[in-house]
């Protein structure tokens, strides 16, 4: 039998979107951070946006937690549900409303998949510029509520520099339009306040993006490097340059070795590390800057430089690089993958710290980054069915965010704090500083029931049980970034 | 007249915002508008509190005091090849950093990289309570806490005294061309605003003189790679390339606001490009001057002592000269007062209707 809050949705939704069996809610328990989960009373799939609104209102008037969610790919817990509350899934809601190349935008429903605006646009020349690793399957409405990263956001930012527009239910029941198809606006950024609210201000309906011309030539470059520092030293080298190139990632040798083995992926014999170099832009721009490029390259003393020659290669470059996350899941039951930022500089140190970090605990550790931006994805390998190696886990992920802070970045740079890292916030923040975050919190959501525990230290934990792979991973769908 | 406190450090800031019940933050008054507020708010000048506090080339970021002007800081920003891409505006002027974020204004080159609210990082700022507070972060990328650095641009400092700011910047592109495209009306305008920003050119500014008979487009890069990208551009928009200095003079002329009437207002909109050509008539109509910036997704508009700005149908900002500080503005929501009673409960900053 349903419980009464849900026969009170009920009257909201046909019964087969508003699912309240066991076996039903199974699927939702968990996201990407497959380590934790919790029974929602019940998933409600509503269709519209109206049906969302009335949802969120009748959850208001009932008081009962809402978790939004769309794909379910958040790393860092953002969407695992909240016992005692429902789950409300959007990706029915998965429209693109409007789409004008003129004015290079597109307007969109939260349920949309990231990769489908790319494609959509991608007839008039343009493209959607966030791009996470899970770009085939999540959801622009998760990338607005996690201000999700991806391989170039140190030239083009996250994904609130690309968010010109939203209309949201808040958890007040307040319907809210702020922002707007400009690409400039008066008044206080609203739009900026609302992406990376992690779910915890309301659910945004639509959401208008600005799109950017596709770049027209790329030259793409991976150099293999004998040790971590020198290819350190090559990023430090082009960063010093003046050269803004769309792309500087870095993978440590374990990081290699998975995608080797997962997609056949060729490197350089006996590197530490393998930096991938993307140029974009005209092709006369680029055609002057690679010559600059290549003779950084050349002078930073690799193994082998080797760019690619046409677009077959260059996606083939990018094929390993995306899919190290997974291929490292091959490596090991299970693994945490961390999102720390320290300043570029001090990358080469902090990859010798967590090594060390890594020994003490008995534990391995891949590194795969977005060097340019001095963002970590540490990959802590560890097996679940060993008791106590789950808990050494994350306390060695929890030393790794300490170090970040302490070297003055932080304890996310795309993934959101979400559950897995609100314990860390007091190490970024004061307690005034939290207070005022929770004040702003408390005015989008004063009763709490919008995706609450998630974000701030303290409230209570959902179950912390989980084992193996997340079901889409298995079957290689995602992949964890 | 306003009360006016100067600190010299950002304690005294503090103090000064706690035993003030009613304050508002003033930079260089480029914007007079923005501060022209009511007698009985003191105003706690920024200028003493100016200075970069940290510099990291190799990082792309800076940390400054709010009061720091962005004079000094193009010129720090220089010396490493460096330089904030949303081309500031006002800094002849004598402009800060702090004001440009609470007025949230952008120039020219806010076109190809995006603006104040795409480069700013962190702020340290007084909430209402009289707490220093720092939220955001210092290096590029960061997503821990809600993005309030963002929230204060354009907020005009209605939510909280910003004390320090940190920015991601760019390397400066090794050299500019400008490109003046003469364009017969505004519809025509539209076109070449638009197509121009389609095209694989990837201009660096794309605006519209206060002339309206041209628009100008920047292109940045490497110096070999422009000419050919000029040429192309100039096949298909017949036009000129300027000479280096007639082209800084261009742009400094906007970016400075030296097309204005010197007694009327100005003010800004947003923008579609659709929008231009009603909005162009009714400036026309008023007898007034507007400069169409970043692709026609701003305009700046200003009319002459007595013209009405309300007729201009779109909401405006006044940055400068009499009546009210908003024209035409959307219904504020609710939250917008649950927001700025959370950061300002004891409303010792002015509402941001006022």
């Amino acid at each position: 039998m349903p419980s009464s809050a849900v026969r009170r949705l009920s009257a909201l939704l046909p019964a087969d979107r508003l699912l309240w069996q066991p076996e039903q809610l199974a699927a939702y328990q968990s996201d990407a951070l497959t380590a934790y989960s919790a029974l929602p009373l019940a998933i409600a799939m509503p269709e519209t946006a109206d049906e969302v609104i009335a949802l969120v209102r009748a959850c208001r008037a009932d008081k009962i937690p809402f978790v939004a969610r769309g794909s379910g790919t958040s790393l860092s817990g953002g969407s695992v549900p909240v016992a005692g509350g429902i789950v409300i899934a959007l990706n029915r809601l998965n429209r693109i409303l409007r789409l004008d190349p003129a004015q290079r935008l597109a307007v969109v429903e939260p349920g949309v998949i990231n990769l489908a605006v790319t494609t959509a646009a991608a007839p008039h020349g343009l493209h959607y510029a966030p791009d996470p690793s899970s770009q085939p399957i999540c959801t622009i409405g998760g990338n607005v509520a996690f201000n999700s990263g991806g391989a170039h956001c140190l030239k083009y930012g996250m994904t609130s520099n690309h968010v010109l527009g939203l209309r949201a239910v808040l958890a007040t029941g307040e319907v809210v339009g702020f922002g707007g198809p400009s690409r400039e606006q008066l008044g206080p950024d609203w739009c900026g306040l609302f992406t990376g609210n992690e779910g915890l201000f309301g659910i945004a309906l639509e959401i208008t993006l600005q799109l950017l011309p596709k770049a027209e030539c790329f030259h793409t470059v991976l150099a293999g490097y004998r040790t971590l520092e020198q290819a350190g030293d090559a990023v430090s080298a082009i960063v010093a340059s003046g050269l803004l190139p769309g792309a500087i990632e870095m993978m440590d040798a374990l990081a290699l070795e998975a995608a080797t083995a997962a997609v056949h992926a060729d490197y350089p014999p006996g590197c530490e590390a393998v930096l991938i170099v993307e140029l974009e832009g005209p092709r006369e721009v680029v055609a002057a800057d690679r010559v600059r490029l290549d003779g950084i390259l050349a002078a930073s003393a690799p193994v082998e430089a080797r760019p690619a020659r046409n677009a077959a290669e260059r996606l083939a470059i990018w094929k390993g690089r995306k899919s190290a996350f997974s291929a490292v899941g091959r490596l090991s039951p299970d693994f945490i993958v961390q999102d720390g930022v320290v300043p570029r500089r001090r990358l080469g140190e902090a990859l010798r710290r967590i090594a060390a970090m890594t020994r003490e605990a008995g534990l391995r550790c891949a590194n795969v980054f977005h060097a340019g931006d001095g963002n970590l994805h540490p990959l802590i390998l560890y097996n679940g069915r060993n008791p106590g190696e789950l808990t050494r886990a994350e306390a060695l992920a929890g030393r790794i965010l300490k170090m970040c802070v302490a070297m003055g970045g932080s304890i996310t740079g795309e993934h959101g704090v979400g559950l897995e890292k609100r314990d860390y916030l007091p190490d970024m923040f004061s307690a005034d500083e939290i207070d005022c975050l929770q004040r702003i919190r408390a005015a989008f959501d004063p009763l709490g029931i919008a995706n609450p525990g998630k974000m701030f230290p303290g409230g209570e934990a959902p179950a912390f049980v989980q084992h193996g792979l997340h079901p889409l991973e298995k079957a290689g769908v995602i992949s964890r970034e | 007249m306003n009360a006016t406190l100067t600190p010299t450090s950002v304690i005294e800031l503090v103090d000064a915002v706690r035993a003030t019940p009613r304050v508002l933050a003033v930079g260089a008054r480029t914007k007079p508008r923005l501060s022209h507020v009511s007698p009985d708010v003191t105003l706690l000048s920024m200028r003493q509190l100016c200075g970069i506090i940290e510099y990291e080339p190799d990082e792309y970021t800076f940390t400054a005091l709010a009061g720091t002007s962005l004079h000094a800081l193009a010129a720090a920003l220089a010396e490493k090849g460096q330089y904030l891409p949303f081309d500031p505006l006002l800094v002849a002027a004598g402009a800060t950093l702090g004001g440009t974020v609470a007025a949230g204004l952008n120039g020219p080159g806010r076109f190809r990289f995006g603006g104040v609210r795409d480069f700013i990082l962190g702020v340290r700022f007084v909430d209402g309570s009289g707490r220093l507070l720092r939220l955001g972060g210092k290096v590029v990328k960061n997503a821990a806490g809600f993005d309030l650095p963002k929230f204060f641009t354009g907020s005009l400092g209605r939510f909280g005294v910003l004390a320090e700011l940190t920015f991601k910047v760019f390397p400066r592109a090794a050299s500019t061309l400008t490109l003046r495209l003469p364009v017969a009306g505004s519809e025509a305008a539209v076109k070449l605003l638009t197509v121009a920003a389609n095209t694989r050119w990837e201009p660096d500014a794309l605006d519209l003189l206060p002339s309206g008979d041209a628009v100008v487009l920047r292109l940045a890069g490497p110096a070999n790679a422009l000419p050919t990208l000029a040429r192309e551009i100039l096949a298909r928009f017949p036009g000129e390339i300027l000479a280096a200095d007639a082209a800084a003079a261009i742009w400094a002329d906007l970016c400075e606001f030296r097309w204005t009437f010197p007694d009327g207002s100005l003010l800004k909109l947003a923008l579609t490009p659709g929008e231009l050509p009603a909005l162009t008539a009714i400036v026309r109509a008023l007898a007034g001057r507007l400069h169409i910036s970043v692709g026609a997704n701003v305009a700046y508009v200003s009319l002459p002592a007595g013209a009405n700005p309300a007729a201009l149908s779109l909401p405006a900002l006044t940055l400068r000269g009499p009546g009210p500080l908003w024209h035409n503005p959307p219904p504020a929501p609710a939250i917008s007062a649950a927001v700025k009673s959370a950061l300002d409960p004891l409303n010792r900053f002015p509402a941001l209707a006022d």
